[in-house]
C-alpha cells in the first residue's frame, strides 16, 4: 500500500525579551545556575506574576506576520503538573483564548514551488527550568534560570506531507521570526524547539490516522531524521496489520531512533483552569495598528519583490531573502554595481561559499557589499574577466585591499588593447597550422567548437587577461 | 455523571494528594455528588454568556521589559535543603 504522511508541528519559540515573562529576572543565555531566578521564578509564597509588555507585543507581531486574527481578549491558564523544574506545580500558559488565532503562511520548497501552511494558533507561556540528571550522587540538579523565559508556542495544522516540507516550514518560520526580531532563532541554545505530530494514512484517504508525538527536537537535521525514522516505524507496524498507539516518543539523535517516553512521564491530566493571578489581556485596534506600522518587510514580500524588481528566479530570491542581513547585503551590492543577476550569482556562489568554508556569519564577512559591488563593476566594464575576478575576490577576502588596488598591484587588468591582442592572436595562429587547416575545412557548426581551441591558447598566452569578446572578434577576422 | 474509584485514585496521584484507602469510597461518593451538581449547572442555557476568566472587572496591566531583579542566589539557597555547584538538589526524577 502507498502511505501518505501527515505532519503537524508545535514550535516553542523563545522570545527575545531582556526580562522574563512574569518577573524582572534577566534571560541571558549561559549564566551561572540560578543567578537569574528571582522569588517569582522560584514560586516563593505570595509572589505574583506581572506580564511583560514586550512579550505581548512580540506575539502580536508574529500574529500580524502570518495574517492571523489577534485575540482581543486573551486569557492565561494554569497547566498543572508536578516536576521539580516547575516550582509552582503549574505552568502559566494559554488554553481557551490564545493571543494569536488562525493564520497561514507561505513556504517555499527546494524545487521553487510554494505551499500555504495553516497555523492553528499561537499562545504565550513560560518555560520551565532545567533538570540535570548526571553527577549528583543519585540526585537531580535543578537550574531555574530558564524558568519563566517567555515562549510563543506555534501550532501548525496537519498540512505538511513529508520531512522536506516540515524542514521548509521550520526554515520559513525561522526566517520570519528573525526578520521580525522577536527571537534570535538560535536552535543550538534552544530558542526554537519542535514537537512533531505524525500519522500515516493510505494515499487518497481523507481521515487522519492515529498519531505519535515526538518531543523536543532541536535542529532542522534532527527533524528530518526523526520524521524519516518514524515514518518507517509506522509503515512497518501498519503493513504487519498492527495499530499505531497514540503516544509520546523521544528522538534519540545518537541512536537515530524514536522510543516511547515512560508512561509515568506522560500520564498527565493537566487540569487547565483560568489563572486567577492574571487578568484578561485586552488588545485594541489602535494597539494592533501601532504594531502593524512597525512591521518590517517580511520574507515572503521580499521574495516576491526580488522576483518582480530584479527578475531573479524563485529559488535565488528564496536564498537571498532568507535573512534580513543577507537580503540587505545583496541589495547593497546591486546598488553598487547596477546588475542584479550578476550580484545574485556572486553573493550566492562566491560570498556564501567563502562564508561556509570559513564557518563565518555574514556579520564577520571581511568584504563589504560596496567592495563586492566595486569588483563586479570591473567585470561589467570589461576591466577583468569573471575568472580573474574570482582571484581578486580571494585576495579581497584575505584583506589585500579593494578590487581596483588588487587589480592594479597584480597587473590583472584585462588586455583590451587591440594591437596587443592582435599580436597574440597572430602568434597562436602561426603556431597551430594543423588546427587552422581543420578549422578552415569545417562547416559553420563545427567551427564554433573548434574556435575554442584558439581562444584557449590566447587566454593562456595572456595569462587569462585577454578580453574574451575581443579575442573572438579578432579570431573571426583572422581565420579566413 | 459518575466517576469511578480508579479515576479518583489517578487524579489524586497526579495532584499528589494522599487519600487513605478507607476514605476512597467516601471521597468518590462526594465528588460524584459535586459532579451531579455540575451536570445541573450545565443544563443552563449559556449561549449568550461570555465565559468569565476572572471575577474582577478589570484588564491586565503590563510591565516594561526591564531587568529589575538582581542575583540573590545565596539568600535563596541558604534555605534550600541541598545545593551543589549553584544547583538545587532534589530526589532523582528519572531511573
Amino acid at each position: 500500500m502507498q502511505w501518505e504522511t501527515v505532519i503537524g508541528l508545535e514550535v516553542h519559540l523563545q522570545l527575545a525579551t531582556r526580562s522574563k515573562i512574569f518577573s524582572g529576572s534577566a534571560t541571558t543565555f549561559g549564566a551561572e545556575p540560578n543567578t537569574q531566578a528571582s522569588a517569582v521564578d522560584l514560586a516563593m509564597p505570595g509572589m505574583l506574576p506581572v506580564l511583560n509588555a514586550k512579550a505581548v507585543r512580540y506575539a502580536v507581531m508574529f500574529g500580524l506576520g502570518i495574517g492571523a486574527d489577534i485575540g482581543r481578549r486573551s486569557v492565561f491558564d494554569r497547566k498543572n503538573y508536578f516536576y521539580p523544574d516547575l516550582p509552582k506545580g503549574y505552568q502559566i500558559s494559554q488554553f481557551e483564548a490564545p493571543i494569536v488565532g488562525r493564520g497561514n503562511f507561505e513556504i517555499q520548497l527546494d524545487d521553487g514551488s510554494t505551499r500555504s501552511i495553516g497555523i492553528t494558533r499561537a499562545h504565550l507561556e513560560e518555560d520551565a527550568g532545567k533538570s540535570l540528571h548526571e553527577d549528583f550522587h543519585g540526585q537531580t540538579g535543578i537550574d531555574l534560570n530558564r524558568a519563566g523565559t517567555p515562549l510563543l508556542e506555534i501550532v501548525s495544522e496537519p498540512d505538511l506531507r513529508n520531512a522536506a516540507e516540515a524542514v521548509a516550514y521550520l526554515k520559513a518560520l525561522h526566517s520570519l521570526v528573525t526578520y521580525l526580531g522577536i527571537s534570535d532563532g538560535n536552535m543550538a541554545e534552544g530558542s526554537m524547539r519542535c514537537d512533531i505530530n505524525i500519522s500515516l494514512r493510505p494515499v487518497g484517504s481523507d481521515t487522519l490516522g492515529t498519531r505519535a508525538e515526538i518531543k523536543n527536537v532541536n535542529s532542522f537535521r534532527f527533524v528530518e531524521k526523526a520524521i524519516r525514522h518514524e515514518f518507517e516505524r509506522q509503515v512497518e507496524i501498519l503493513e504487519d496489520g498492527g495499530r499505531i498507539v497514540q503516544e509520546t516518543r523521544l528522538y534519540d539523535a545518537d541512536l537515530d531512533e524514536t522510543r516511547p517516553m515512560r508512561s509515568k512521564e506522560v500520564a498527565n491530566d493537566y487540569r487547565y483552569f483560568p489563572e486567577p493571578d492574571l487578568l484578561p489581556v485586552v488588545i485594541d485596534e489602535a494597539y494592533i495598528e501601532s504594531v502593524r506600522a512597525e512591521l518590517p518587510e517580511l520574507p515572503v514580500q521580499k521574495r516576491h519583490r526580488f522576483v518582480d524588481q530584479y527578475g531573479l528566479s524563485g529559488y535565488d530570491a528564496n536564498v537571498l531573502a532568507d535573512s534580513r542581513e543577507l537580503a540587505d547585503y545583496f541589495e547593497a551590492v546591486v546598488a553598487a554595481c547596477g546588475d542584479a543577476k550578476i550580484a545574485a550569482n556572486w553573493v550566492q556562489v562566491e560570498l556564501l561559499g567563502q562564508l561556509n568554508r570559513g564557518e563565518l556569519a555574514l556579520g564577520d564577512c571581511p568584504v563589504s557589499a560596496t567592495a563586492l559591488g566595486g569588483l563586479i563593476g570591473r567585470i561589467l566594464d570589461n576591466s577583468i574577466s569573471g575568472k580573474i575576478a574570482k582571484q581578486v575576490f580571494e585576495a579581497m577576502w584575505q584583506g589585500e585591499g579593494r578590487a581596483d588596488e588588487i587589480i592594479e598591484a597584480r597587473g590583472l587588468k584585462q588586455v583590451s588593447d587591440s594591437g596587443e591582442l592582435e599580436a597574440m592572436v597572430e602568434q597562436v595562429i602561426a603556431a597551430s597550422p594543423g588546427q587552422v587547416e581543420q578549422y578552415l575545412a569545417a562547416d559553420e557548426d563545427r567551427r564554433k567548437k573548434l574556435v575554442g581551441f584558439f581562444v584557449g591558447q590566447v587566454m593562456k598566452l595572456s595569462k587569462g587577461q585577454a578580453n574574451p569578446q575581443m579575442v573572438n572578434e579578432l579570431l573571426a577576422k583572422k581565420l579566413v | 455523571m459518575a466517576i469511578g474509584q480508579d479515576e479518583i485514585e489517578k487524579i489524586a496521584e497526579l495532584a499528589r494528594i494522599r487519600i487513605a484507602p478507607d476514605q476512597i469510597g467516601d471521597v468518590t461518593r462526594r465528588i460524584t455528588d459535586i459532579l451531579g451538581m455540575v451536570d445541573q449547572l450545565q443544563a443552563a442555557d449559556t449561549k449568550d454568556v461570555e465565559p468569565m476568566a476572572n471575577p474582577l472587572d478589570a484588564v491586565q496591566r503590563l510591565r516594561a521589559d526591564e531587568v529589575t531583579e538582581e542575583n540573590r542566589r545565596e539568600a535563596f539557597q541558604a534555605i534550600a535543603p541541598a545545593v551543589e555547584n549553584g544547583l538545587y538538589l532534589v530526589p532523582r526524577v528519572v531511573e
